[in-house]
């Protein structure tokens, strides 16, 4: 903040006009994004992080689910609603992990939902009730979103197609697509598959270990591989990854390709569950902008750089456990949307409040 | 043995010829000084270096070998390291995190986060650096632990090639001392460093030889033991230095005050007596973190005082002071004084456009012409114009509301010296015109010339005055408070 | 007004090409159905350029114009008295939206994207739970003219989009204009000039909710009470608004420009309907050509929010 320039010499600089600037971001990674001046930050919270903040909230929406449950006379942690709120969380948990991914490295993706849909069309199918035609299904499923992804990494970097545009774009494209060749479900999934959507293992779905899977390799990749922590960097100050060496599209094209393949995978997972393709599924479900929610309420900066896979996973069970408590209190399911908009925006401006009383410090 | 030569390095942006013909070679264990004013090439010079450039022309060999960079990632497994003025770190990742990036230590796959732990307090240990262990977080580390951060990420890459941009600007007095033992450090490892700076002093503390720039050329190569501060400054400016001011204001310019400040203080100052008369200039001195931009933006409103007494008016906010009267110029033109899409006329009115008066925009024309923007197109999108005319816009901005105070932060940053001789004049008239202003510069010849009198910050509050025309060493020695700053 | 010229091109190109299909497009009767049709995705698209332009976005107008006609039908219920005080309770559910949209956004830090986004899930639950699942109630005959009716020879819509695209030209050459402008280019700078950089982002919500007021009161009478009315206008207007020029990030592009891209989506659409390229197939081709438009601009001007190579 103050005048960092240099004491007394007779030609006074402080860096060359050469060269263009160095296009950084509008604002540095530490800066207030929003200008306050003249306001004396008085943050008197103590400074929160996001991440264990979205899992005491976690924590005390299923102690208050359970009073409200019992008091209304029924039994809120049975085993029957905690598998619920694994099935029902689990393929929006797997499309948030990916998203995490494009968020983190500054990006986002707003074509899951359309892709989900495909995904579990092309994996319907192609496996046309066949057992033996499961593993090329699933490989098609992959190499199809794999490509979804490139193609949307590939828009955002090189032809520097703003993240929002670009995925819109790939968005409109699928859903043309889809509903060109589609007007209601489609192929069918052998029963084989189907116990990927709903057998289960003591309380555990297959569903949830593969969403826990998912979530762990991601964990792994952004905590303990050259590649997570060039996701972080890139994110962060993507002119500071770069002249630390770092290439910086390659990242964001990978993230982009891995969302997408995590999308692929919720397609799997849903077809499963329905027994076939469905044209819609991944729009009803509101799977991009639900995880893109998911990934914020768990702590994650919008603006990339900041946050993790375990926040996500937090955020995405908080509005699972949410949805289970007004199913089991038979609450409209309206109401469910109206709450889950004020849930989503409070956190936000409860870890806002955080950012600013650290930039006062 | 030589390291490092280039070659013949020319480099043209959207056909704007910036560096041609640079031939800059260092030997092992050498630390080679590169001086030149402002839009010398400096900067570009070093960035081909380190990849983040292309040249146009031109070879570089190290060790003898020609190499080409076309990522900073090539110019780093080559060896050479660059630490910018404005750093390079993540603020929200740990300091080994940062040390390491894109190149951490793997083990069967992943990354080994102990070994690069381990490695990183290794790192800081050689530095001489305690305060700080490899798992805090860069945001909460001090600007000159950061630069700490910096060196240690160049050493872990085994650099052999050092580049050093600017690396005092934003130090302290005593950090200044550590570094300087770095560099000896780095020098006795048979590391090359290349270091930029404009402090003469350094040049020759530090450096066994040193190559002049000017205007995108090399003026010459020579042993800093052969040459002489004067001497140096001559070939960088290419003719003796005397600058120009305009006259100071005579006793009888000097107006009524009007603004005064008892015992101001807020978190960065404190015990702030100030008063600020009509038809003068009072230049504001002090170091680096003394609390002089803060004190101009205590006076405007954007960071209040918020204890003592201000008259006529304490402004709580930017509004209230602008309202009563008060203008201020940023050190930080791009990020803080000028919207750079919009046009000159768009800038210039934003003051005026912010307040709810009426009967603006028949002046701009004129405006332009009293500051001397040339051209004087109130069309043109700002971003397009030079430092130097950019400073003139935001000058006019405030000339719209013909402020009673004006508070100008460095309002000679980064601008050639033609136009700085335009703004000094500039500011003078101002003055003559019975505006009060408070001028901050880093620049002390500039102060002194401009100054009707200089009062000094240290430790965020005012710690002397000086009459105009003081020397540099009157107003260094309460600067720096004689013995090392707190 | 340089950068407004390529979409007035391609705007120019495309009713060319409509009149050389269809014929009937150059007579009055035929080019104003064709401005009726676009008004609501214009008028839209002038509200979210406000806000684009101060550098957020405004994700909850397509629930917010669901919500207008849902409401609009079930407090008229068919009766002709009701019209005029429900229409204002309309233009000041719009005016409020905005306005908590922009208190949010400003006064509690909360990105536009996710407070906007919060948004669209309240109102679209809240207008449900209300009506209990279904829109219910009809609409009176006094509403629907606005959408459907017709002024001498000229439609409703068509006065009141005119009146919409001059009121929002005025803004943009007033103060508050440059004011606006200024702070989605940059706001520090904007705020140490005395801008009131909250108040004006505020004001620009404000006005994105005004405008979805106005667009749900044409689409009710256009075409009639249903839930899905509104659905995905969001992204259409912030694609007309991008395909205009306009620089997600803020502080560029003119509104003119922006209405420009409206015209243009409608004009595309209605093209690709006469060359029998209709239904789903749509949104490949509007998706293929955003991106497409986008991708142009940014060769040509860098931008600063994208993730360098």
């Amino acid at each position: 903040m103050s005048g960092h320039g240099p004491p007394p010499v007779p030609t006074g600089e402080r860096r060359a006009d050469g060269g263009p600037p160095p296009g950084r971001r509008a604002g540095r990674p530490d800066g207030p994004r929003r200008t306050r001046a003249g306001r004396p930050a008085a943050g008197v919270l103590k400074e929160i992080d996001p991440t264990k903040a979205v899992y005491v909230a976690l924590a005390a929406t299923l102690l208050g689910g359970w009073l409200l449950v019992a008091i209304d006379g029924g039994d809120f942690l049975t085993t029957e609603t905690i598998v619920g709120i694994q099935q029902r969380s689990a393929a929006l948990g797997i499309v948030a992990v990916g998203q995490t991914l494009a968020i983190l490295a500054g990006s986002l993706d707003l074509s899951v939902a359309y892709l989900i849909s495909l995904s579990s069309l092309v994996a319907a199918e192609v496996m046309a009730g066949r057992d033996g035609a499961i593993l090329p299904a699933v490989g098609a499923v992959l190499a199809v979103s794999a490509l979804v992804g490139l193609v949307n990494g590939t828009l955002i970097t090189r032809l520097r197609v703003h993240a929002f545009i670009a995925t819109l774009g790939t968005a409109l494209i699928l859903r043309g697509v889809i509903d060109h060749f589609y007007d209601g479900p489609a192929g069918s999934v052998p029963v084989s598959f189907q116990s990927l959507g709903y057998d289960r293992i003591g309380p555990v779905p297959v569903a949830a270990l593969l969403w826990a899977a998912v979530a762990v390799a991601a964990w792994v990749l952004l905590r303990r591989t050259r590649t997570g922590h060039r996701i972080y960097a890139v994110g962060g100050d993507p002119e500071v990854a770069r002249l630390s060496g770092v290439r910086t599209g390659r990242v964001v094209v990978l993230t982009h390709v891995l969302c997408s393949v995590c999308a692929g995978i919720a397609g799997l997972l849903l077809a499963a569950r329905l027994g076939a393709g469905a044209p819609t599924v991944g729009t009803d479900g509101g799977y991009d902008l639900e995880s893109i929610a998911a990934v914020v309420l768990g702590g994650t900066a919008l603006a990339g750089g900041r946050g993790g896979v375990a926040g996500t996973v937090g955020g995405v069970l908080l509005l699972a456990v949410l949805d289970s408590v007004f199913n089991q209190l038979e609450v409209n399911s309206f109401f469910k949307d109206v709450v889950r908009g004020v849930v989503i925006v409070a956190a936000v401006a409860v870890y806002a409040l955080r950012g600013r009383k650290r930039r006062a410090a | 043995m030589t390291l490092l030569s280039m070659r013949g390095i020319g480099k043209s942006f959207l056909g704007v010829p910036v560096l041609s013909g640079i031939d800059l070679d260092a030997t092992a264990g050498e630390v080679h000084a590169v001086v030149g004013e402002n839009g010398a090439g400096k900067s570009t010079l070093m960035k081909i270096l380190a990849g983040v450039h292309v040249p146009d022309r031109g070879t570089i060999e190290i060790d003898g070998a020609p190499v080409a960079f076309g990522h900073p990632l090539d110019a780093q497994r080559a060896g050479v390291a660059i630490i910018y003025q404005e750093f390079n770190l993540l603020p929200e990742r740990t300091v080994a995190d940062n040390v390491f990036l894109g190149r951490e230590p793997r083990r069967r796959g992943l990354v080994d986060r102990a070994a690069m732990e381990e490695e990183t307090r290794r790192l800081l240990g050689e530095l001489g650096e305690s305060s700080f262990g490899p798992r805090d977080l860069v945001r909460r580390l001090s600007v000159a632990q950061r630069q700490v951060v910096e060196i240690a990420k160049a050493l872990s890459i085994d650099a052999r090639i050092i580049v050093m941009d600017e690396p005092t600007a934003s130090l302290a007095e005593h950090e200044v001392e550590l570094l300087y033992a770095l560099v000896g450090r780095l020098r006795r490892r048979g590391m090359a460093v290349l270091y930029i700076s404009h402090r003469l002093r350094e040049v020759f503390d530090l450096a066994q030889r040193v190559t002049v720039l000017k205007d995108g050329a090399r003026v010459t190569t020579v042993p800093t033991a052969e040459v002489g501060p004067a001497e140096l400054v001559r070939l960088m400016v290419g003719r003796e230095l005397h600058d120009y001011f305009p006259p100071r204001a005579a006793p009888g310019d000097i107006g009524e005050v009007k603004l005064s400040v008892r015992g101001g203080g807020n978190r960065k100052l404190r015990d702030i007596d100030l008063e600020l008369r009509a038809g003068e200039i009072t230049g504001l001195a002090g170091l680096q973190g003394s609390g002089r931009t803060e004190l101009a933006k205590a006076l405007f409103g954007a960071e209040p005082f918020t204890v003592g007494s201000m008259t006529p008016y304490r402004p709580r906010s930017v509004r209230q002071g602008v309202a009563a009267g008060i203008g201020l110029v940023t050190e930080d033109r791009k990020g803080e004084g000028l919207a750079l899409r919009q046009s000159v006329r768009d800038n210039a009115l934003l003051v005026t456009r912010s307040r709810a008066r009426r009967g603006h925009g028949a002046g701009v024309k004129s405006l332009l012409e009293e500051v001397r923007l040339s051209p004087a197109d109130p069309e043109r999108e700002v971003r397009y114009l030079s430092g130097g005319n950019q400073q003139k816009v935001v000058l006019a901005k405030w000339m719209t509301v013909a402020p009673a105070v004006l508070l100008l932060d460095e309002p000679t940053r980064g601008v050639d010296v033609g136009a700085k001789a335009a703004i000094h004049d500039l500011i003078r008239r101002l003055a003559k015109d019975g505006m009060s202003i408070l001028m901050i510069s880093s620049e002390l010849p500039e102060l002194i010339g401009m100054s009707d009198r200089v009062l000094v910050m240290r430790d965020g509050r005012i710690a002397g005055a000086l009459p105009g025309g003081s020397s540099e060493e009157a107003i260094m020695s309460v600067a720096a408070g004689q013995g090392a700053p707190a | 007004m340089k950068r407004t010229i390529p979409i007035l091109v391609v705007l120019a190109a495309l009713l060319a090409a409509m009149a050389v299909v269809n014929p009937f497009f150059l007579e009055p009767a035929g080019f104003l159905a064709f401005v009726k049709r676009a008004a609501p995705l214009v008028i839209l698209a002038a509200g979210q350029y406000f806000v684009i332009v101060s550098g957020e976005f405004d994700l909850s107008v397509g629930s917010l114009v669901t919500v207008e006609v849902v409401v609009a039908a079930r407090l008229i219920d068919g009766q002709e008295s009701a019209t005029w005080w429900v229409l204002l309770l309309l233009v000041a559910i719009g005016a409020l939206v905005g306005l908590v949209n922009g208190l949010v956004t400003t006064l509690l830090s909360v990105p536009s994207f996710i407070t906007t986004l919060g948004m669209l899930l309240i109102l679209s639950g809240a207008v449900f739970l209300w009506t209990g699942g279904a829109p219910r109630g009809a609409l009176s005959q006094a509403f629907r003219v606005f959408g459907r009716g017709d002024l001498g020879p000229v439609p409703w819509s068509v006065v009141i989009l005119v009146v919409v695209a001059a009121a929002a030209v005025l803004l943009m050459r007033a103060d508050f204009g440059k004011r606006l402008m200024a702070t989605g280019d940059n706001d520090r700078a904007a705020a140490l000039s005395g801008v009131r950089v909250a108040r004006t982002r505020i004001l620009a919500f404000v006005l994105s909710g005004l405008a979805a007021a106005v667009a749900g009161i044409l689409l009710g009478g256009f075409a009639g009470v249903s839930a899905q009315v509104g659905q995905g206008l969001e992204f259409s207007a912030i694609t007309a608004v991008v395909l205009g020029g306009v620089v997600l990030g803020g502080g560029r592009g003119s509104v003119v420009a922006a209405m420009a891209g409206a015209f243009s989506l409608e004009a595309l659409f209605a093209l690709l309907n006469l060359y029998g390229i209709s239904g789903p197939l749509e949104y490949t081709v509007q998706g293929v050509i955003i991106i497409a438009a986008v991708a142009a601009g940014a060769a040509q001007f860098p931008s600063r929010l994208r993730a360098s190579t």
